[in-house]
């Protein structure tokens, strides 16, 4: 059954279980150790496998002594240079596994598999590799100089030529502007360092393949390691029951899989690859820094005449497949403007890949252009939010159709303006220029959108029923810790009047079924919860249809009621009944979401209010409060949502104050590659945050009215705070994160009166 | 060969000495709840306890633990009955990948064990050594009150 064929839940239905908090499935075995996640697994005859990284930024890799390391005890097979990678090739350059070249400090050049970690490690180092050291780059400013080394023989070190989007006629609207703003802004790598580093278990069996990797797309796993190996993938079973943490980085196969399941078929045994913290902050992926040169437009009542964005994000040495780092979006969607130029460009330096990171290129673009929003609004002396009003628009500009939820964000500015108690926040007195040394507090808005939180299709599930009474969902999707099994089985209690408990959900195993989409672009539950929905849809028809002739009756006379089948004259049976009637045949129900409507463009929306204190004396910035209501459509489980909520929120904090890689330009390598010195946020830097979705279902989304909820509250987190900060201390900051260093800098230069821009 | 006491029985295990105890529970005894993340004391995920102390297990060598008492989080509940703590994360949805919930849990435990009537801020402050990417922070914190007001409540 397609989801499209049933009818909608209409905003107000009253449902039993969809829209409670049911809690998280998988807590009690999170909370007893029970959980196992691929970094657990211990196959009989398992061995381990360890990779020697490039400790150049850029070589060529001349030659691999590995007569030292085979003689290591424990060490079974060793791989290395193009003959070990056995013509695999790696990223969207399709360069050798192992390449003849390194192109960033940490770059793979060979792998060892022996019978403990420990073992593994020391022929790693027993390795001897002659590197010639070749000039490298780092930094997008640098890479594209033109005397910069040359990374892939490309022009400027560009990976494609501009990405450009233009409507209107921007240098015209700007330069007829009364009022503009111009700013360079800059943001910067930033790491996901999931707790569960990249890793895998491979077990190549004749003619198959089976992996358990740490991965957000059991289904792209299969398809890209099939692809790279050689191989049908039917041959190809992954299975992930756990993941240790993914934010974006575990969308696509990195080399971990390759190397497991090449070292597997030679060695006939499953091989467990892992990287190290090392190798995770190196070699994983990354959000790559931007520079955004943007230039606003306005009317004196604040309305948006043009918007003009020079956009350049760092690629590091390779591109990576999946969701691209979408720089644009906010700039040509977030207001009404009929003048918008966009030019992306990405460019190669010699550092680790850049990958999609929660709300990819929105993050980023969110903090240029919702602080040059505040500018404006100060300029102007109109509140930041009335601001955001006056260039609300309904509509997909760049698609000309209309959002499928056109009134969200208005509503979104009342409801978070009404939680908040913006109108009565404190309004500071204008701040000694440097500081008194005291602690100033501010507040601060944002406002986002984000292209996806949409379906993804296809997502398939099926739906049994057993005589026992209870359901069982089986999807060969994956749940990546956000919920998913606990949002599937309130969907399918739903449509089946079961209770919650009494729905098994079976997931994360690509022969359990047809392909899921990926994790990734918040797409998980809009896609199958309407298929998990249409699957139970249909075996409640086909239990209706068997209790109808079970009851000499028609279909349309029979009713299921909460394990009852009744029908309008002829009595009543039991689920167990009809369905031991039935027997050997079972009920098994089939949906599925294969398309989405194209008549409307849907998007997810949010803002959020920071609260600040700012220590002049010492630089420190503490954020204090966030409030945060992001648009999901309909809210299944809102335990669940308010959590994916405090996460996005969470990891906003940390990109506005702390989080940064360093690359030495000198050495060409990141100084801060560990949990110590690249500082993601404690427990101790995280304020209470009041997380409200707006819970309106988006019946232009899918039938359920559900929209995804995984990235979006991210976005506005960062230029709220600056925000705030700019309302604390009179500071406007164009680069992140707010380092006690930046903002001390800052103070310092607004003391002087030299340095001091006129009002 | 040595004998570790991991959750009340006795485990003769040979290691080399340089092994850390993360690892010998991990790869030797199978306990992987306990979780490996850093490897060097930043993160707390391999948390466990030692004669009642929280400590990293990733900077002990196994071979320094033969006399004491090592617990982990497979050890804490009793059947299906939690402690005050699993069933506060629980209740509070203080997870969400789970990965470095046997950590912080063990912290928190730790904290009880030296006051049983530690209070949110005892237990939160327990929990600063235990990184959580995920971002549950908010609903650790809410667990850390939930296990406070129960224990403060038996108290008294």
């Amino acid at each position: 059954m397609d989801e499209s064929d049933l009818p909608t839940w209409p905003p107000g239905t009253d449902l039993e279980t969809v829209g409670t908090g049911v809690p998280r499935r998988e807590a009690p075995a999170k909370v007893t150790g029970g959980a196992v996640y691929s970094s657990d697994l211990r196959l009989p005859g398992q061995l381990y496998a360890a990779i020697a990284r490039s400790p150049h930024p850029h070589a060529r890799v001349r030659s691999i002594d590995t007569e030292r390391a085979r003689r290591q005890p424990g060490v079974v097979s060793v791989i290395a240079g193009e003959e070990g990678g056995e013509g695999v090739t790696w990223y969207e350059e399709s360069v050798p596994l192992f390449g003849p070249v390194a192109r960033f400090a940490g770059d793979e050049v060979a792998a060892v598999a022996a019978t403990s970690l420990e073992a593994a490690r020391d022929a790693v180092r027993a390795l001897n590799v002659d590197y010639e050291v070749l000039a490298h780059v780092v930094g997008i400013d640098e890479a594209q100089r033109p005397e910069a080394p040359s990374i892939h023989g490309t022009p400027g070190n560009r990976t494609t030529d501009p990405k450009v989007e233009e409507r209107g006629d921007v240098a015209a609207a700007l330069a007829a502007a009364p009022i503009r703003i111009e700013h360079t802004y800059r943001t910067p790598t930033a790491v996901h360092n999931a707790l569960e580093t990249h890793g895998a278990v491979a077990w190549w069996q004749p003619d198959r393949l089976t992996i358990w990797a740490s991965t957000q797309g059991v289904t792209q796993v299969a398809q890209m390691t099939a692809e790279a190996l050689g191989l049908d993938q039917s041959q190809v079973r992954v299975i992930t029951e756990h993941v240790g943490g993914g934010f974006g980085a575990k969308q696509v196969p990195w080399k971990d899989v390759a190397i497991a399941a090449l070292l597997s078929r030679r060695t006939g045994r499953p091989v467990q690859c892992a990287y190290d913290r090392h190798g995770e902050n190196v070699a994983a992926g990354k959000r790559g820094a931007t520079r955004q040169r943007v230039r606003i437009g306005a009317d004196t009542d604040g309305r948006l005449l043009a918007i003009d964005a020079e956009l350049v994000g760092d690629s590091g040495a390779y591109q990576t497949a999946g969701e691209a780092a979408a720089l644009w979006g906010p700039y040509q969607g977030l207001y009404r403007c009929d003048n918008v130029r966009t030019s992306v460009t990405y460019v190669y330096t010699n550092t680790g890949p850049a990958v999609a990171f929660r709300a990819p290129g929105y993050v980023e673009a969110a903090f240029a252009l919702e602080s040059a929003m505040d500018e404006l609004a100060h300029r102007l002396g109109v509140d930041p939010i009335e601001l955001r009003r006056r260039n609300h628009t309904g509509v997909d500009q760049q698609q000309a159709k209309p959002w499928s939820s056109p009134d969200s964000l208005p509503l979104i500015y009342d409801r978070i303006s009404a939680l908040a108690g913006w109108d009565a926040r404190p309004r500071n007195a204008p701040p000694a220029p440097g500081g008194d040394g005291g602690v100033r507090r501010g507040w601060g808005f944002a406002a986002s959108d984000w292209l996806a939180g949409k379906a993804n299709p296809p997502g398939y599930a099926s739906v049994e029923l057993r005589t026992d009474g209870s359901a069982e969902v089986v999807t060969t999707v994956q749940d990546i810790g956000t919920g998913t099994r606990t949002v599937l089985a309130q969907v399918a209690a739903e449509e089946l009047q079961l209770p919650v408990e009494e729905v098994r959900v079976t997931l994360g195993d690509t022969a359990a079924g047809p392909p899921s989409p990926t994790s990734s672009g918040s797409a998980t539950t809009p896609t199958m919860a309407p298929a998990v929905r249409a699957a139970a849809a249909d075996a409640r028809h086909q239990l209706v249809a068997a209790a109808a002739r079970q009851l000499d009756c028609a279909p349309g006379d029979v009713t299921l009621d909460h394990g009852k089948l009744v029908a309008a004259n002829s009595g009543s049976r039991t689920v167990a009944e009809v369905l031991e009637g039935l027997s050997p045949a079972a009920v098994h129900g089939w949906g599925e979401l294969v398309a989405v409507d194209d008549s409307v463009s849907v998007r997810t929306f949010g803002a959020a209010v920071a609260e600040v204190s700012v220590d002049t004396g010492t630089g420190e910035v503490r954020v204090t409060r966030m409030v945060s209501v992001p648009d999901c459509g309909r809210v299944l489980n809102p335990t669940l949502v308010a959590s994916q909520i405090i996460g996005g929120v969470t990891q906003g904090i940390g990109f506005a104050l702390t989080e940064s890689q360093l690359v030495d330009a000198e050495l060409g390598l990141p100084v801060n590659d560990s949990l110590e010195e690249y500082l993601v946020p404690t427990v101790l830097d995280i304020c209470p945050i009041e997380a409200v979705p707006l819970d309106r279902p988006d019946t232009g989304a899918n039938q359920l009215g559900v929209k995804g909820i995984g990235e979006p509250p991210m976005i506005p987190v960062a230029p709220a705070i600056a925000n705030a900060v700019f309302d604390a201390i009179g500071i406007r900051f164009h680069e992140l994160p707010l380092t006690r260093r930046r903002v001390l800098d800052a103070l310092a230069e607004a003391a002087s009166p030299d340095e001091s821009e006129p009002a | 060969m040595l004998t570790l006491t991991v959750n009340g029985q006795p485990h003769p295990v040979a290691v080399e000495p340089r092994r850390i105890l993360l690892d010998v529970l991990r790869r030797d005894l199978g306990l992987t709840g306990t979780k490996e993340v850093c490897e060097m004391g930043n993160c707390g995920a391999c948390t466990v306890l030692l004669d009642d102390e929280a400590v990293y297990s990733c900077l002990v060598l196994a071979v320094e633990c033969e006399a004491q008492e090592i617990e982990t989080v497979e050890g804490l509940a009793r059947g299906q009955e939690l402690t005050a703590v699993q069933e506060a994360f629980v209740a509070c949805d203080a997870l969400q990948c789970g990965f470095c919930t046997p950590g912080q849990i063990l912290s928190m435990e730790g904290a009880l064990r030296r006051r049983p009537d530690a209070d949110e801020a005892a237990l939160t402050e327990a929990v600063t050594g235990n990184l959580c990417r995920c971002g549950a922070y908010r609903n650790i914190v809410a667990a850390a009150g939930r296990v406070a007001a129960t224990s403060s409540g038996g108290a008294g």
